[in-house]
């Protein structure tokens, strides 16, 4: 009886710990494009995201180029303009909107903005920086989770979704592409800055900007998980989204500023629209498998 | 905790951009300023320069859903335009003319009253030296107008943006409070202002345009580097002997200091006389006569001629007229005075000034409040709305980019901009006033010949006429 007692406690403490593994299994794959290791790297530095002059600082100038873009292409494809609020009625998802540097000047722009962010400390400090400017407290709705657990409830709800410096985080960009078709309008604009994965973005990126002159934080960045322009592109397409620019950006680390350059074989900044026909999304899907092999067997030569 | 925490950050971000935040402490907790109101941008100070401000982003586009307000001590003045003219008037630029159109003020001007001219002569009581500045196209060079049009131009211009811009009239701020560097916790970011009669008001950014002895530079521990002239300006509203053209400012250096006279309309001209504090109190307290008697002996005389100088002057012009034949000028004479208006004596004393920061977070100094020059040159209130002009530049991008107009990144770009054109002008200015103060022989030859040399080369005529626009 003694040694039955032990099985059965034994067996319960199997059980449980089995449930354990299998509950964070779940939740994980329910959640393939949040990396728990990603949001470690984050969480040390939740509170520094406001610092203009820290370590977030080239992401603040980031600004002087990547709200221009959004605003100018915005401002093109609409066809009302409201004096003093350029992006006035327009619904902005800020995907892994961090500390809220970038659902801010949108708001200001009159946009209606909701920032989503895994990490709790992230929303945390965006809702207490937004909550001092009523006109932006109003404006922004900030929420903790992932996009997979908004997709449910945000089908068709956003204009345009900005993916500013996220895609290169992702553990699974093609559920993330996904995601983010299942919930733009049709004809709404997806918005993506992330960085090139090539030789000179290795050295710039990652030896230089992290490892000698320290303008991004120590391992941010890990260059397997670079996304070329041309695989983006593939995947959007197969997803129903149609490519409409892909500029290339360059960092001036003694000035601290960004600009724009012809080349994207660093960091670029692509516009895409997905396209107003419903049934081409569920057609390339059975297809889109086989796209992803040739997409990575192109990576692995380029 | 989060407060002294908040402090120790604030210290150690000091050192990258050299003390522009707040070192000590001083912004309050959240609760308190709850209550007061927030506005976009407060302009301290309603004179020609904080009033064109207010005007200039109520007009703008991208400011169309921001909240202004302006603060100005004094009451609301309902302006009626009276016969006689005002004895206080600015020489406006083309460039501040510019300006005050973009906004709509300049047609009101015209419309009261301004007085345009084409022609500048200035020179020496020591020696016959003179230059005159036209514009080849005999286009208005500049335009006198009195301070009183000017603000009536700007108050109308306001009215008209009355949903964007508020005026706070009969209001003096007391007191500001400094916010901390922007990462900090419980504390308010803004810029907190408490008014005499007690009201409290909130701010993303606050502008001084409270004149040189302004209280926001104060407040804000911005070095000035001020230095006060042995010189009061005397001025007046002049009637001329014989209705003329008058369309020549005139401007004549004598030792004591320059008299100018600029003209208000064919039969009237404004007098600003720089002179010595104590002759300033004679030439107030004497009777009409005698001192309609100075003004014309003042510019006909040739007593502080000396016969070298002259010589020195001739031959150095005969030189010049070798060189370049078209590039000296007989000296013409300005009109003769017959009579001064009652009680349109005045006298006010000059200083120079200049402030070694015009910006720091959330705030912002243009006009008197960030430089002072001596009225020799005209240039008083055009650097001020070239100041304007800036600043109203670099907010409107700043807008319409949604970013936070308190951030340093513009307003940096404003000083940087700003303070490469005046302190040159300033120091050219101020060192003008020293060369022309003096009746030693090196110095008047030194500037005779420097005057005339500058007479007949264009391009050196032409840049310095070019800097002062």
């Amino acid at each position: 009886n003694v040694f039955s007692r032990r099985v059965r406690g034994v067996g319960f403490m199997t059980w449980l710990s089995l449930l354990r593994v299998t509950v964070q299994r779940l939740l994980s794959t329910s959640q393939p494009s949040v990396d728990p290791k990603e949001m470690r790297k984050f969480q040390l530095l939740a509170h520094k995201w406001w610092d203009e002059q820290g370590e977030y600082s080239a992401l603040h100038s980031l600004n002087d180029i990547r709200v221009p873009f959004i605003r100018d292409t915005l401002l093109n494809v609409g066809s009302t303009y409201q004096r003093g609020s350029p992006l006035s009625g327009i619904r902005i998802l800020d995907v892994g909107c961090g500390g809220g540097l970038l659902s801010e000047p949108l708001g200001r722009l009159g946009a209606s903005v909701t920032g989503i962010d895994p990490l709790e400390e992230n929303i945390r400090t965006a809702d207490q920086h937004k909550s001092f400017d009523p006109v932006l407290a109003k404006r922004i709705q900030y929420k903790s989770g992932s996009l997979e657990e908004i997709v449910e409830e945000s089908v068709e709800t956003f204009d345009v979704i900005v993916a500013s410096e996220v895609v290169e985080h992702v553990a699974d960009l093609e559920m993330f592409i996904k995601c983010c078709s299942q919930v733009l309008k049709p004809g709404g604009s997806l918005f993506v800055t992330t960085i090139n994965k090539t030789q000179l973005s290795y050295i710039l990126g990652i030896v230089i900007a992290e490892k000698i002159l320290g303008i991004v934080p120590e391992g941010t960045h890990e260059w397997e998980k670079f996304v070329p322009p041309e695989e983006l592109q593939h995947l959007l397409e197969a997803y129903g989204f149609s490519v409409k620019a892909v500029n290339g950006m360059l960092y001036n680390p003694l000035t601290g500023s960004w600009s724009w350059m012809e080349s994207t074989s660093i960091n670029y900044a692509l516009h895409a629209v997905r396209s107003e026909d419903q049934a081409q999304t569920s057609q390339t899907e059975p297809l889109s498998e086989m796209e992803s092999e040739q997409c990575s067997v192109t990576a692995g030569t380029s | 905790a989060s407060a002294v925490m908040a402090a120790a950050c604030g210290r150690a971000l000091l050192v990258p951009f050299g003390g522009r935040f707040w070192a000590c402490p001083r912004a309050p907790l959240r609760s308190l300023t709850a209550a007061a109101p927030l506005y976009d941008v407060v302009v301290s100070g309603g004179g020609m320069v904080g009033s064109a401000m207010a005007a200039a982003l109520g007009h703008d586009i991208h400011f169309h859903d921001k909240k202004i307000a302006l603060l100005e001590a004094g009451p609301r003045k309902e302006y009626h335009l009276p016969e006689s003219y005002s004895n206080r008037v600015s020489s406006i630029s083309p460039g501040s003319a510019t300006l005050l159109s973009s906004f709509g003020a300049w047609d009101h001007v015209c419309s009261l009253r301004c007085k345009p001219f084409r022609r500048m002569q200035v020179w020496d009581a020591c020696s016959e030296a003179i230059i005159t500045f036209e514009k080849d196209d005999l286009d208005d060079m500049g335009y006198i107008v009195e301070n009183d049009v000017i603000m009536s131009a700007l108050t109308k211009q306001l009215d008209a943006v009355a949903d964007r811009v508020e005026v706070f009239y009969g209001s003096r701020a007391v007191g500001y409070t400094w916010p901390l560097p922007s990462h900090s916790c419980d504390t308010s970011p803004w810029v907190q202002i408490e008014l005499a009669d007690g009201r409290r008001l909130q701010t993303k950014l606050l502008i001084g345009a409270d004149g040189h002895n302004s209280v926001v530079r104060k407040e804000a521990e911005i070095q000035n580097i001020e230095h006060q002239y042995d010189q009061s300006a005397v001025v007046a509203t002049l009637h001329l002997s014989e209705a003329t053209d008058n369309n020549v400012a005139w401007q004549r250096f004598l030792p004591t200091g320059p008299i100018a006279l600029l003209p208000l309309s064919d039969t009237a001209s404004s007098l600003v006389w720089s002179t010595s504090h104590e002759h300033a109190s004679e030439l107030l307290t004497m009777d009409k006569e005698s001192f309609v008697d100075s003004i014309n002996t003042a510019f006909w005389s040739n007593v502080n001629h000396s016969d070298f100088t002259d010589a020195a002057g001739a031959m150095f012009r005969s030189v010049l007229s070798l060189l370049k034949p078209s590039g000296t000028a007989m000296r013409q004479l300005p009109p003769s005075v017959a009579k001064v208006d009652a009680e349109s004596r005045a006298v006010f004393p000059l200083g120079m000034g200049h402030a070694t920061q015009y910006v720091r977070h959330r705030v912002a100094l243009i006009g008197d409040a960030a430089h002072r020059v001596h009225p020799l040159a005209g240039q008083g209130v055009n650097l001020g709305f070239g100041d304007i002009a800036c600043l109203a530049h670099h907010l409107s991008a700043a807008a319409f980019n949604g970013q936070d107009l308190g951030s340093l990144k513009h307003l940096l770009r404003f000083e940087t901009e700003r303070q490469r054109h005046n302190v040159s002008l300033i120091a050219a200015i101020d060192l003008l006033k020293r060369l022309y103060s003096t009746s030693l022989v090196p110095l008047v030859l030194l500037r005779t010949w420097g005057l005339q040399a500058t007479n007949a080369l264009p391009p050196v005529k032409v840049r310095f006429f070019f800097c002062t626009r």
